[in-house]
């Protein structure tokens, strides 16, 4: 039974993720809202899973010719070191707290979807007008 | 590239290793407009190489997490089948309907979310 509910919560979350909304930011509220998992297993499991869907996309993407690697290992390099002081910080921070901020987060980054789209619409419109 | 775009790339790095670190996710949002953007690349390509990007950042982070003692393989396992298969299923979806309204209601979706997780 609890396989299953996970084996759901996976699947709404990479639907979404697969319509590019949001990606694992879904999965981690599915999880702990409905879910009642705790917050730091569910940004883990959020983690791992990415780890075998981001390998079977990056094969297509390559074979389709959608690859650029030029300037990544600028980002790369600062965000994994990063991630790891960030990510062994935060292993000290009470669930409850982590929750709120994970909170504001999602929040924040709602709002700046809204705005993305917003400012996308009118840019296509115009190009489609060029055209 | 010039230096003023690497500088560029790598703050926005590091701010991409940070959310990675304490949310588990998100960094891939903030890099594909960085990728567009400053690294000039269209929005396929972007969309495509910042999986490549956020890849090492999440397995580095995940490593952390393991190392902290958070790891279910029970919820690992079903939460990566029930997203292979969600995935294919939303890419699929994706032609069907209107990118700027399923945003905005997607966004909806998750400022809800976010709001029930800070109370």
């Amino acid at each position: 039974m609890r396989f299953l509910v996970y084996l759901a919560a996976g699947a709404a979350g990479g639907l979404l993720g697969g319509m590019g909304m949001g990606g694992g930011t879904v999965l981690i509220p599915i999880l702990t809202v409905l879910c009642g998992v705790p917050q730091h297993m569910a940004q883990s499991v959020n983690l791992f899973s990415f780890l075998p869907m981001a390998l079977f996309s990056l094969r297509i993407h390559a074979k389709n010719g959608l690859l650029d690697a030029r300037g990544t290992p600028w980002m790369i390099v600062p965000a994994s070191a990063l991630s790891v002081l960030f990510g062994i910080l935060v292993q000290e921070v009470a669930p409850a707290v982590l929750r709120t901020c994970f909170g504001v987060f999602l929040c924040a980054l709602a709002v700046y979807q809204v705005f993305g789209a917003l400012r996308a619409a009118p840019a296509q419109k115009k190009q489609a007008k060029s055209n | 590239m010039k230096g003023k775009e690497r500088a560029k790339l790598a703050a926005a790095g590091c701010a991409v290793g940070a959310v990675n670190g304490i949310f588990g996710g998100g960094g891939g949002m903030i890099v594909v407009p960085l990728l567009a953007g400053t690294a000039k690349k269209p929005p396929l390509v972007a969309h495509a190489t910042a999986i490549l990007v956020i890849l090492p950042v999440c397995l580095a982070s995940a490593a952390v997490y393991l190392a902290g003692g958070w790891f279910d393989a029970e919820l690992f396992i079903a939460v990566s089948l029930g997203m292979l298969a969600g995935g294919a299923a939303g890419a699929k979806l994706l032609n069907a309907i209107s990118p700027k309204a399923a945003t905005v209601a997607f966004a909806a979706v998750m400022f809800a979310a976010g709001i029930r997780m800070i109370f």
